[in-house]
């Protein structure tokens, strides 16, 4: 059992972290076609803002629900300033975009190792967070299960926003028709920017998540945009159920091949997953139809 | 003139046959069991309102939507087929929009359609003159002026001719144009017309086009879609006098071809 | 006349280029400045394969230091085996392992076996990750995330087999190049040479594709894949084919490098050195002839002399490089060179 409910449980809390990275990526490469390769650096910049928000509100139990605001606007705002200084400029050379954002990704990780130091910080764990469930014979961390909960809070209010809100329909119109959303009156470059800015934004709450699990450390955004940009290509692009079934299969499956095997014959294994995934379905999970030849 | 159903034993090899054609998105049919028998030498018009599914027909025959049904050339199952290898089979077509390489020139169109008939080696020797079928491709579609213009710039009837240039230079057997003088001015259309039937006689041209007058000057048969269905096929005489073909679709293209 | 300078212009600009490198240099540079011009030279090589797949084919391939890496462990396994002479082992597997050698170990003893290596290798990796992922339509960002995370992989695979290759630390210590003692500056020259003319020869190459059919088969399937399906050719073979010569020339590089650089590590081969790659070729200019490689050099160049005086900023150095360049010249540097110069007065070509 236990060499079952292990990986299982473990590995869902990964999928969760993966699903609120890929969730922001997932909306700028739907919505504008954007590839932020930096997306990782903004994850980042939420363990760091976790991180500065203990030292300044130093009761562990309720920093880390400061924190969560705190590094959706920062990261968010990050994400605002590459929309409005950089990428504004590279409209519809999405490519490119691929490019600059790696750039950015590079400087932003450098700053962090100048500001913070290579090593990074610890980050405390709320005592409420401390402990563990026994499911099965498995000791599942409540860390884990905040990783959980949040990715689903994290989802619901998305979905909620984007079904709900008028804001929410102009998105999903500038995704399905750019051009025509444009002449019925919706301020498409606006839509883009907020847009930006949500999606970085989440990218910030799953910075509180893995401080929580890792603690700081520049290189941590590394660490897990591979595998978010795997969820986005292997889940498709339009709907978020795309993202949800396949970042918790990503999160899932390496659990079990790190469990089988070893923590970087996993990766591999994972790789060669979504590779022969795309064999299937080479458009993802779910794909926003297009005529003609595009 | 009227051959529905011809027997296809008489008919030799060259012909296109349709059985039950159908092409479904999601539930919904846009082309709905359509049979068609196109001939060797004849200029094949296809009509129909806008959504009639004309466009998506030539599509499935091509290789560039799933369809059901079948779609049979020289004994080839072409619905099984990827798209690369119904053109090497001698299926060509244009698009709606004309899709050339716009950073190329003329005769670069031209010459880079000729690459069915060469082998992988030849493709890594350099270009060196124009080869007589793209020369002659180049003066039968009457752009040998324009040759060294890259074809970007082309007026949207002249990158119509140039695809057909191109489909010349493939030697394809059979073309399926869709709406090639769909913004050409009168003279255009006479010209592209005589164009046609210059090159029809040893071809299957099929043509999609909305305008009657286009029709009755260059048409041999004419099949008329609606609903992704045939509603009737035979000559153009014919088509004019069927009332079902007045009611859902000559009453509405008298109205609009005056703005065309 | 004027076709022939269109056509055989490059071909002399190439030699040029070869008599700077094997003539000038070596009389010029001292041994270390000319051992670090061979690596640069080493990066060039997989530049040149960059351009054409990404400049002229479209497929931006950020983990080309796998390819370069599969090279360059083949290379540094069969110098590791030349180090420890006939029959003996690799000193890191006695170091970290229990000294024996893995199987596939041993054919990498033969140095004909070794250059086969590094040609047949990569174009089979190169071809199948292609073929499974341009046959089925995978393209644009898609396929540079697929290439990345690839890169990701393989040095996580390499750190994770410490007892095979070397792990974090690579491969090094090699004291002869097929049978050439490394130590001697006369050999080290003769090494760099080959690197140089390695360069040249792939330059020779890619100028032949450029400027035949299939080159002008390439940049339409860059631009209008689709299109070049009705035109009869299968788009994959076109991109496959890019692809795997492109993998071949990265791992020409990584061999050359293992000998010049004295050894071959995770972080050689790595995303973030797969990213370093394609910078040289933004910056030179991704669809030009000479710009990938004169741009890996320019960036190879700086990359030295960066982390000599400033070790710490390179990393400033090389992201700010990527922003200023996509952003401002996505054409690359020497894109100016040509604008500046079509705007010279000139005779009005006659009609053709
Ligand atoms: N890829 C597609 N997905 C869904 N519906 C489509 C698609 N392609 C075409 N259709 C629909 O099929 C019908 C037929 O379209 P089309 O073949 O373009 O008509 P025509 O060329 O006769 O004007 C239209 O209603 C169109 O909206
Ligand atoms: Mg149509």
């Amino acid at each position: 059992m236990d060499s079952f409910t292990t990986p299982l449980l473990a590995g869902t809390a990964t999928g969760a972290l993966l699903l609120i990275a890929a969730l922001g990526l997932a909306l700028t490469f739907g919505q504008m076609g954007v590839i932020n390769m930096a997306h990782g650096e903004f994850l980042m910049a939420g363990a760091y803002a976790t991180y500065l928000t203990q030292q300044v509100v130093t009761n562990t139990d309720v920093s880390v629900l400061v924190a969560l605001p705190v590094a959706f606007l920062v990261a968010g705002l990050l994400g605002l300033l590459l929309e409005v200084t950089v990428i504004s400029w590279m409209y519809r050379r999405p490519l490119d975009t691929l490019l600059v954002t790696v750039g950015v990704g590079l400087v932003l990780q450098q700053l962090a190792k100048d500001v913070f130091g290579a090593q990074g910080d610890p980050v405390r764990t709320p005592g409420w967070l401390e402990g563990n469930i026994d499911v099965f014979g498995y000791h599942w961390p409540y860390r884990q299960m905040f990783t959980i909960v949040l990715a689903l809070m994290a989802l619901t209010a998305l979905a909620a926003l984007l079904k709900y809100s008028s804001f929410g329909r102009q998105i999903r119109a500038t995704v399905q028709n750019r051009d025509l959303a444009e002449t019925v009156g919706i301020r498409t470059r606006t839509v883009d920017r907020i847009t930006f800015f949500v999606g970085s934004g989440l990218a910030g709450i799953g910075g509180v998540a893995v401080s929580l699990i890792s603690g700081t450390n520049p290189r941590l955004g590394t660490a897990y945009i591979i595998s978010a940009f795997l969820v986005v290509v292997a889940g498709g692009l339009g709907q978020l159920k795309g993202t949800v079934i396949a970042a918790f299969a990503v999160g899932i499956a390496t659990s079990f091949f790190a469990d089988w095997t070893s923590a970087s014959m996993a990766q591999v294994a994972t790789f060669a997953l979504v590779v022969v995934f795309l064999q299937v379905r080479p458009q993802g999970l779910f794909v926003v139809r297009s005529r003609g030849l595009a | 003139m009227r051959l529905p159903h011809p027997n296809p034993d008489d008919l030799g090899l060259d012909y296109l046959e349709v059985r039950g054609l159908t092409v479904d998105f999601d539930g919904f049919k846009a082309v709905d069991g359509v049979d068609l028998t196109l001939l060797q030498g004849r200029v094949h018009f296809l009509i129909g309102p806008n959504g009639a599914g004309k466009t998506t027909l030539v599509d499935a025959v091509t290789g560039l939507v799933p369809a059901t049904g079948l779609a049979r050339y020289r004994n080839q199952d072409l619905l099984s087929v990827r798209s690369h290898k119904i053109v090497r089979a001698g299926i060509g077509r244009t698009f709606q929009t004309a899709t050339v390489f716009e950073e190329l020139s003329v005769l670069q169109n031209l010459d880079i359609a000729g690459g069915v008939h060469r082998s992988p080696f030849a493709l890594l020797r350099a270009r060196r003159g124009v080869p007589s079928y793209v020369a002659d491709a180049l003066e039968t579609v009457g752009l040998a002026d324009l040759r060294d213009r890259p074809a970007g710039v082309l007026a949207h009837g002249q990158k119509q001719w140039l695809e057909i240039g191109m489909l010349l230079v493939q030697d394809a057997k059979v073309m399926l144009l869709d709406e090639p003088v769909a913004g050409m001015s009168a003279e255009e259309r006479e010209e592209t017309g005589a164009l046609l039937q210059r090159i029809g006689e040893e071809r299957t041209i099929v043509v999609i086009e909305h305008d009657m007058d286009f029709v009755r000057s260059f048409a041999d048969v004419v099949t008329v879609m609606h609903a992704g269905k045939v509603l009737i096929e035979g000559s153009v005489a014919e088509i004019q006098a069927s009332p079902e073909v007045q009611e859902v679709y000559l009453g509405r293209t008298v109205e609009g071809t005056t703005h065309a | 006349m004027k076709s022939f300078a269109r056509s055989y212009g490059p071909l002399v600009a190439i030699a040029v280029l070869a008599v700077l490198l094997l003539v000038v240099a070596p009389a010029v540079l001292s041994p270390f400045r000319l051992n670090n011009l061979g690596k640069y030279c080493c990066w060039a090589i997989a530049a040149v394969g960059i351009g054409l797949a990404w400049g002229r084919g479209g497929m931006l391939v950020m983990g080309q230091g796998v390819f370069f890496g599969i090279g360059g462990y083949a290379m540094a396994m069969h110098l590791k085996l030349e180090a420890a002479g006939p029959e003996g082992i690799p000193d890191f597997m006695l170091l970290y392992g229990d000294g024996t050698m893995p199987g596939w170990w041993e054919p990498f003893r033969s140095g004909a076996f070794t250059l086969f290596a590094i040609v047949a290798l990569p174009a089979i990796a190169a071809a199948i990750l292609g073929y499974a992922v341009f046959k089925r339509r995978v393209k644009g960002a898609y396929f540079a995330i697929l290439t990345q995370a690839l890169a990701v992989v393989f040095a996580t695979l390499l750190i994770a087999t410490i007892q095979e290759t070397g792990g974090f630390n690579g491969l090094n210590q090699f004291t002869f190049f097929f049978g050439y003692n490394l130590y001697d500056p006369v050999n080290k020259k003769m090494v760099y040479s080959i690197a140089a003319g390695l360069l040249v020869a792939c330059l020779v190459v890619v100028w032949q594709l450029y400027r035949s059919r299939f080159g002008e088969l390439l940049v339409a399937t860059r631009d209008a894949e689709e299109r070049v399906r009705f035109l009869g050719h299968d788009p994959a073979n076109v991109k496959l084919a890019a692809f795997v010569i492109a993998a071949v020339m990265a791992s020409i590089g990584g061999a050359m490098f293992a000998p010049i650089a004295g050894i071959i590590s995770p972080s050689d081969v790595d995303a973030t050195a797969s990213i370093f790659l394609i910078a040289g070729v933004a910056l030179g200019g991704r669809a030009l002839l000479l710009g990938p490689a004169l741009g890996a050099i320019a960036v190879g160049y700086g990359r030295s002399t960066l982390s000599e005086s400033f070790p710490d900023q390179w990393t400033y150095f090389l992201g700010a490089l990527f922003i200023a360049v996509i952003l401002l010249f996505p054409a690359g540097l020497a894109s100016l060179f040509g604008k500046a110069w079509s705007r010279l007065p000139r005779r009005k070509a006659a009609p053709a």
